[in-house]
C-alpha cells in the first residue's frame, strides 16, 4: 500500500468487545480520514416489552446484556420505583449499590485483562523493549495475567452469590430495594470477600495501597508513581507502554463528558451527576436528550425523538442508514460517557488533570477505569459495613395504572437510561439509551459523527490490513458493549 | 479437540457466566483437558480479516471443527433474510454461517436457552423471528431442523439456562472431549442429564416452608415462593440448588422465584413472572409428577399442620423464632 490513494477497509468481526461490532475506515496517506461504526445485531427488546406488566421489565432487561446485567436491572428498578413513588430503605439502597459496584468492578477487570491488554501482545509490537514481558503476561488466553485475573474475578463474583443469588441476570434488585436481606454472618462474609479482592488489587493489579492509587492527583503524580513502581504491577506495565506508545495522543473524541451520577445510598450520588465541558461541570437535564434516527435502520416520524416518546421500528432497507444504533445527542451535542467521565464529573483531580492536558484518549480512559477500581473497592468496604441486619431491605407498593418515569444509572461503560411509560397498567413504551449508544452512535442528521467515529478520525494506521493496533486500542479504550447499544 | 464459538441473538451472558467458573482459572482448565479454543468472539486475539479467514476455513472444512458452540438465538428475520444479524465484516447472515458450520462440525452445542430454544429473544411477538438451533420453543425444528444429527449421531446438545451455570458448559465440553457424552446422556430436549435430570426444588433452602406451604407474600420474606411469587422450582429441570452459583447463591437464596429458565418457552409464562397464577386459590403449575388431587390434599393437610415457628418465619426477612432444642443424650 503506497498510502496515496484513499481506500476503505471494513474491520469485523471486531472482537474482544461485548457483542458484535463492525468498523469501516476510509484511509488516505496512512491516516484514517473518516470512520463509520456499525452495530450489526438487532433483537427488539423495546418491542418485546410493550404490553407486559411493568414488573416484568425486571426479568427482561437484565437479559439485554450479559455484562451490564445488573446495571440494566438497576435502571429498571429505579424507573419502576419512580412510577410507584417509592424510595428504598437504607439497607436496600446499600445492597443495590454494592451489587452494581461489584458488577462494574468485575467489568473493569474483564476489560483490562481479557479485552484490552492482549492487543499489546500482538506481533506488531515484537520490536518493542517491553514485548517479551507483555506477551508472557497478557497474551490472549495464554498470558499469566489471564489466569490471575479470572481467578480473582471468580472469587470476587462470590459477592454476587451473596447479594444477588447469581450473576448475571439476578432478580434481587427490586423497586423497593433488595430481595436479599443479608444477615450478620453474611455481612461478615461479604466484607471478607471484598477485602480479598483488595488483596488482589494491591498485590497484582496496582502493586500499591488502594489509597495511594486513589490519592494520585495529577499527571505528574502518575509519572512519579511509575518511576518508583516500574514493573511492579500490571498498572505500572500499562503506564510504561502507554508512555512508549504515546497512548495519550490516540483516540481523542468530542471532549464533552456525561455522568448521570452513581451510588446514592446516602441520599446523594457518591459520584456526582453532570456534564463536563471545557473544564466546567454543568447540571445534566434529561430533557436535553434526543435520539436521532437519520443513519439508523429505523422508521422515523421525526428526525429526532425525545426518548420517552421514541419508537423502535426496524426498517432494514433504509437509505443512508448504516447501523442498528440510534444517535443520542445532548442538546444537539455528541457526548462521551464512561469511567473517565464519572471520575471527571465527580471532580477527581487525576481525571481532571489528564483530561485538561490531552482530553479523553486511550490512556486517560484506561486510567479512569483503574482509578475507579481503587476508589470503588474502598467505598464498597464502607457500604458493606454500613448494612444493618434486622432493618428492612425492601418496601412494597402498587403500580399506578398510568405513569411516566425514567431510571438513570451508571453502568461500567457509562450512563444508562430507561424511559418507562405505563398506560392501563401495562408497559406502553420502554426506551433504553445505553452507554455505548452514546459512545458508538452513528452520524446524526447534521452529519456529525459519534464519539468513536470522531476518536478514530486522524489516527495514523501504518500500512498493514490488520496491523492497525492503534485502531484496536482506540475502539477498545471505550470498553464498548454492543448488546446494550442495540437491544 | 478444538472449539469454535459464535454468538448471535443473545446477551453474551453465558460466556460471562462461564468466565466465573470455579474449577480453577478457566483457560488453564481447558488446556489441561486438551480443549483448544480455535476462536471465541470475547476471548481470542484474532480479529477482522484474520478471524474471517479462520471462520471461512472452518466453514469449508479446511480446518476441522470438533465442537461448534453457539450462544444466542438464531435470528431469521426480517422476513427470513437473517439481516437482523449480519456477521460483522462478512455481510453474511449469521444464520447462514451457522448452517454451514454445523454441517462441518463434529458436535454442535447450544450454549444457553436462546441458542437451544429461542429464549428471551423470542418473547412477545418475536420481532426478529428468533429460534433455537434445533428447537423453536418446545417444538423440534429450529434453524437446523428436527432431523439434524452430527457426524457421531448426536443431536444438538442443549445446555439450556438463562444464563448457563459455568460448570454445565465446562463439564459438557469435557465429557464430549473424552467421548463420554452419548445420546443416552441427553434428556428428551437434548439437555445433558447430569444437570437436567434434577429439579431446582431439590436442595432448595426453603424446603421446610414448602413442606408446610408456609408462603412468602413479598420478596425478602423467607417463606416458600411457590404459592404467591411465581416460583417454578418444582417443575424446572436444573441442579441450581445442588450446585451453588457464584460460591453460595441460587435464585432462591437470592430471594426471588425460579422462572424455569432452562425450559423452552420460559420467556412467555402466560402470567406476570413474579406472580403465581391460581384457580380457586390453588396454584395451576403443579410440581413435576405430582397428581393434582394429592397435591391439594397434602397442601391442605400440611397447612393445617404448620408449626407457629415456620408460619412466623415465613413472613419475616430473618429468623424471628428459633427451632426448639431437643434434650441431650438419651443414655
Amino acid at each position: 500500500m503506497d498510502g496515496k490513494a484513499a481506500r476503505r477497509i471494513v474491520l469485523g468481526p471486531f472482537n474482544r468487545v461485548e457483542g458484535d461490532l463492525e468498523v469501516s475506515l476510509d484511509i488516505a496517506d496512512g491516516v484514517v480520514r473518516s470512520a463509520q461504526v456499525n452495530s450489526p445485531l438487532y433483537r427488539g427488546f423495546e418491542q418485546i416489552l410493550q404490553g407486559k406488566v411493568p414488573a416484568d421489565a425486571l426479568t427482561f432487561v437484565p437479559r439485554i446484556c450479559g455484562i451490564c446485567s445488573v446495571a440494566q436491572s438497576a435502571a429498571a428498578a429505579l424507573a419502576l420505583a419512580g412510577a410507584m413513588d417509592m424510595v428504598p430503605p437504607k439497607n436496600g439502597r446499600l445492597a443495590a449499590d454494592l451489587t452494581l459496584a461489584a458488577e462494574n468492578l468485575a467489568d473493569h477487570l474483564t476489560h483490562f485483562y481479557i479485552f484490552f491488554m492482549p492487543d499489546f501482545a500482538r506481533a506488531a509490537y515484537t520490536e518493542r523493549s517491553w514485548f517479551a514481558t507483555t506477551e508472557a503476561r497478557f497474551k490472549a488466553q495464554i498470558g499469566s495475567a489471564s489466569h490471575d485475573a479470572l481467578a480473582a474475578r471468580s472469587d470476587f463474583m462470590r459477592v454476587q452469590g451473596l447479594l444477588a443469588g447469581k450473576w448475571p441476570h439476578t432478580l434481587s434488585l427490586q423497586p423497593g430495594g433488595s430481595s436479599r436481606p443479608l444477615q450478620a454472618s453474611e455481612k461478615i462474609r461479604l466484607y471478607r470477600q471484598i477485602r480479598s479482592f483488595r488483596q488482589f488489587c494491591e498485590t497484582v493489579l496496582f502493586g500499591d495501597r488502594l489509597e495511594a492509587i486513589a490519592g494520585l492527583a495529577s499527571e505528574a503524580d502518575l509519572t512519579r508513581w511509575l518511576a518508583s513502581h516500574r514493573d511492579g504491577s500490571d498498572f505500572a506495565r500499562f503506564l510504561a507502554l502507554a508512555e512508549d506508545l504515546q497512548l495519550h495522543t490516540l483516540g481523542r473524541a468530542a471532549d464533552t463528558f456525561l455522568s448521570v451520577g452513581a451510588y446514592t445510598n446516602d441520599g446523594n450520588p457518591w459520584l456526582a451527576r453532570g456534564v463536563w465541558e471545557a473544564g466546567q461541570v454543568r447540571p445534566f437535564d434529561p430533557a436535553d436528550v434526543r435520539e436521532d434516527l437519520s443513519h439508523a435502520w429505523y422508521a422515523e416520524a421525526e428526525t429526532t425523538q425525545a426518548p420517552a416518546l421514541a419508537s423502535t421500528l426496524p426498517l432494514v432497507d433504509k437509505e443512508g442508514a448504516y447501523s442498528w444504533c440510534k444517535a443520542p445527542r445532548l442538546a444537539g451535542k455528541v457526548v462521551e460517557t464512561g469511567a473517565l467521565a464519572r471520575q471527571l464529573v465527580a471532580g477527581h483531580p487525576l481525571a481532571q488533570d489528564l483530561v485538561a492536558r490531552d482530553g479523553g484518549n486511550v490512556k486517560s480512559r484506561v486510567v479512569g477505569r483503574l482509578l475507579e477500581i481503587a476508589r470503588l473497592v474502598i467505598a464498597m468496604e464502607g457500604w458493606a459495613q454500613a448494612l444493618t441486619p434486622g432493618e428492612p431491605y425492601c418496601i412494597f407498593g402498587d403500580m399506578p395504572e398510568e405513569a411516566d418515569s425514567v431510571g438513570l444509572v451508571e453502568a461500567a461503560r457509562g450512563s444508562l437510561g430507561h424511559w418507562l411509560s405505563v398506560r392501563r397498567g401495562r408497559i406502553h413504551n420502554y426506551q433504553i439509551i445505553a452507554p455505548t449508544t452514546w459512545n458508538f452512535s452513528p452520524r446524526d442528521a447534521a452529519g456529525v459523527p459519534g464519539a468513536l467515529e470522531q476518536a478514530l478520525a486522524g489516527t495514523p494506521v501504518g500500512t498493514g490490513e490488520d496491523g492497525l493496533p492503534s485502531v484496536q486500542h482506540i475502539v477498545r479504550s471505550f470498553d464498548p458493549c454492543m448488546v446494550c447499544t442495540v437491544h | 479437540m478444538n472449539l469454535l464459538w459464535l454468538q448471535s441473538g443473545g446477551c453474551g451472558g453465558c460466556t460471562l457466566s462461564w468466565l466465573g467458573s470455579e474449577m480453577g482459572p478457566l483457560f488453564a482448565a481447558l488446556r489441561d483437558e486438551q480443549l483448544d479454543i480455535l476462536w471465541h468472539p470475547s476471548l481470542s486475539e484474532a480479529t477482522g480479516t484474520e478471524a474471517q479467514e479462520l471462520l471461512r476455513a472452518c466453514a469449508t472444512g479446511m480446518t476441522p471443527v470438533d465442537i461448534l458452540c453457539i450462544e444466542g438465538s438464531m435470528l431469521r428475520g426480517p422476513k427470513g433474510s437473517g439481516r437482523f444479524h449480519l456477521l460483522a465484516g462478512t455481510g453474511i447472515p449469521t444464520v447462514d454461517w451457522v448452517r454451514q458450520l454445523a454441517l462441518r462440525a463434529r458436535h454442535v452445542v447450544a450454549v444457553g436457552t436462546c441458542a437451544a430454544f429461542g429464549g428471551i429473544t423470542a418473547a412477545g411477538n418475536n420481532p426478529t423471528e428468533a429460534c433455537g438451533l434445533q428447537y423453536e420453543g418446545e417444538h423440534k425444528g429450529g434453524l437446523l431442523g428436527a432431523d439434524f444429527l452430527d457426524a457421531t449421531g448426536l443431536p444438538v446438545i442443549n445446555i439450556a439456562g438463562c444464563p448457563t451455570h459455568p460448570d454445565w458448559v465446562t463439564e459438557t465440553l469435557i465429557a464430549l472431549n473424552r467421548g463420554e457424552l452419548k445420546a443416552s446422556d441427553l434428556d428428551p430436549l437434548g439437555r445433558p442429564r447430569f444437570y437436567a435430570d434434577h429439579l431446582v426444588h431439590q436442595g432448595c433452602a426453603r424446603n421446610e416452608y414448602y413442606e408446610f406451604k408456609a408462603s412468602a407474600e413479598h420478596p425478602t420474606e423467607q417463606g416458600c415462593l411457590m404459592e404467591n411469587l411465581g416460583c417454578k422450582g418444582t417443575q424446572a429441570h436444573a441442579d441450581c440448588n445442588l450446585r451453588p452459583w457464584n460460591g453460595s447463591g441460587s435464585c432462591l437464596t437470592g430471594g426471588y422465584a425460579c422462572i424455569r429458565c432452562t425450559e423452552p418457552g420460559f420467556e412467555e409464562p402466560g402470567h406476570p413472572f413474579a406472580e403465581t397464577p391460581k384457580v380457586a386459590g390453588i396454584p395451576i403449575g403443579l410440581p413435576a409428577d405430582m397428581p393434582k388431587a394429592w397435591f391439594v390434599a397434602l397442601a391442605a393437610l400440611s397447612k393445617s399442620a404448620t408449626p407457629e415457628r415456620v408460619r412466623e418465619n415465613a413472613r419475616a426477612d430473618h429468623v424471628v423464632r428459633a427451632p426448639a432444642i431437643k434434650g441431650g443424650r438419651k443414655s
